[in-house]
C-alpha cells in the first residue's frame, strides 16, 4: 500500500510502523510548578530504537528561544559531539561541536516568546541498546512565533557502548514550564 | 490487550483531480497527529496549504528551510490565512511527499507543526504555528493556497495517524 511505503520511507528507512511495534514507554507532562529537567529512567533494552516526541518551553527570560540538551546514563563527561543545520527565516547555517558534555537537541521557546507557543521535537536514538556501538541521535526541531522562528536538524553521538538506560533533558532558565510534554516511545 | 500507540485514523485516495481534501470529526483521543501524504501536483499553481477547523483568520505562520541541490535558503511568513507547506513550486505529475506532525493537537496551547517535504526538485522542512488554543478536529489540505487554480492529482494518497502517549 502506498501509504505504508510512504510511512516507512519517511520514518527514515525503517519498515512500515505496525501497531504494537511502536509503544509508549514513559511520558512527562510538566505541571504548574515547572520542572528543572525531564528524566526518563529504567529504560528496558527490549526495543530496537527510541523516539521522543515533545513540546517544550522554558522559563528563560528575555529570549524567544531556549537551547535544549540531552545526556545519557548520567554521563556528564565530554563524551558527546553534535552538529546542527538551521534556518531562521532569513539565513541558513551549520555548526559543529566536539568533546562536549551534552548533545544540543534544538530549541524550545523561551519566556520572551508569545504566550502559548512551544517548540517541538522529534528525537530519535537509534540502536540504543546495542553494546557494540556508540549511540547516534538525530533531531527534527523547530519553533515558530509569528515573526520569529527557527527550524533545526541535529545529528549527535554519545561515545559510549553501554545501552541507554536513562535520559536527561535540560533547557535554559529554571527549566521547563507548564504544559511542556515529553513522551518516550520504543520501536521494535 | 495492549493499548494501540500508533494508529491509522483515516486514509483518502483520490480517484480524480480535486481542489482539496478534508479530514473531519477528528477525535481528541491521541497526543500527536501525523499526516503523511504522497501528492501528485496538478494545475497551474501546484502548491499546498493546510487549514485547521475551518479557520480562515490570519492565525498561521511558518519558518522554513529548503535545499534545491545548488543552494540552501530559509524564509518566513506571518499572519497568514493558511499554513503554507511550500514556498517553492512542485513539478506537476511527479509525487511530492509530505510528513506533517501536529504536536499536542488536542491540548490547550497554540499548535506547533513540524513538516517535511521531498520531491525531485527540493528538500524542505518547516516549523509552523496555528495560534489557537482549540483542539484540532478538522484538517483541510488544499492545492493553490485555497484558490482555484491548483489540484491534488488523481492517485494522491493522504493518511492520518494518531500517536498516543500513556
Amino acid at each position: 500500500m502506498i501509504a505504508n511505503q510512504v510511512a516507512g520511507l519517511l520514518a527514515g528507512g525503517v519498515p512500515p510502523v505496525i501497531p504494537g511495534d511502536y509503544e509508549s514507554i514513559q511520558t512527562v507532562t510538566v505541571g504548574s510548578g515547572g520542572a528543572s529537567y525531564i528524566e526518563f529512567s529504567s529504560i528496558a533494552n527490549t526495543y530496537k530504537h527510541l523516539q521522543i516526541r515533545a513540546i517544550g518551553r522554558s522559563s528563560e527570560s528575555g529570549s524567544n528561544n531556549s537551547g535544549t540538551s540531552i545526556q545519557f546514563n548520567s554521563d556528564t563527561s565530554t563524551n558527546y559531539s553534535w552538529h546542527v543545520m538551521y534556518g531562521n527565516g532569513s539565513s541558513t547555517g551549520s555548526v559543529g561541536f566536539a568533546n562536549t558534555n551534552i548533545i544540543g537537541i534544538g530549541e524550545g521557546t523561551g519566556a520572551g516568546a508569545g504566550a502559548n507557543t512551544f517548540g517541538a521535537f522529534v528525537i530519535d536514538i537509534l540502536d540504543y541498546a546495542n553494546t557494540n556501538k556508540y549511540k547516534t541521535v538525530r533531531t527534527l526541531n523547530g519553533w515558530e512565533n509569528n515573526g520569529t522562528g527557527t527550524l533545526l536538524f541535529v545529528s549527535g553521538a554519545w561515545r559510549n557502548t553501554n545501552a541507554v538506560s536513562s535520559i536527561k533533558i535540560t533547557t535554559g532558565g529554571s527549566g521547563f514550564v507548564q504544559y511542556s510534554k515529553f513522551a518516550l516511545y520504543g520501536i521494535k | 490487550m495492549a493499548t494501540v500507540t500508533y494508529e491509522a485514523i483515516a486514509t483518502q485516495t483520490l480517484g480524480s483531480d480535486t481542489a482539496s481534501i478534508t479530514f473531519s470529526s477528528i477525535a481528541s483521543t491521541w497526543t500527536d497527529i501525523r499526516l503523511i501524504a504522497a501528492v501528485i501536483p496538478q494545475g497551474s499553481d501546484p502548491t499546498f496549504a493546510l487549514r485547521f477547523n475551518g479557520d480562515t483568520g490570519s492565525n498561521y505562520s511558518y519558518t522554513d528551510i529548503r535545499g534545491s541541490g545548488s543552494s540552501a535558503s530559509s524564509t518566513r511568513n506571518s499572519n497568514l490565512t493558511y499554513l503554507y507547506l511550500e514556498g517553492v513550486t512542485n513539478p506537476t505529475g511527479t509525487p511530492s511527499l509530505y510528513d506533517v506532525n501536529l504536536f499536542g493537537y488536542a491540548g490547550s496551547t497554540y499548535k506547533t507543526i513540524l513538516s517535511r517535504k521531498n520531491n525531485e526538485n527540493y528538500v524542505t522542512a518547516l516549523a509552523g504555528l496555528w495560534r489557537s488554543t482549540s483542539a484540532i478536529n478538522e484538517i483541510q489540505f488544499s492545492a493553490d493556497r485555497f484558490n482555484a487554480a491548483g489540484r491534488l492529482g488523481a492517485g494522491s494518497v493522504f493518511t492520518l495517524y494518531g500517536i498516543k502517549a500513556e
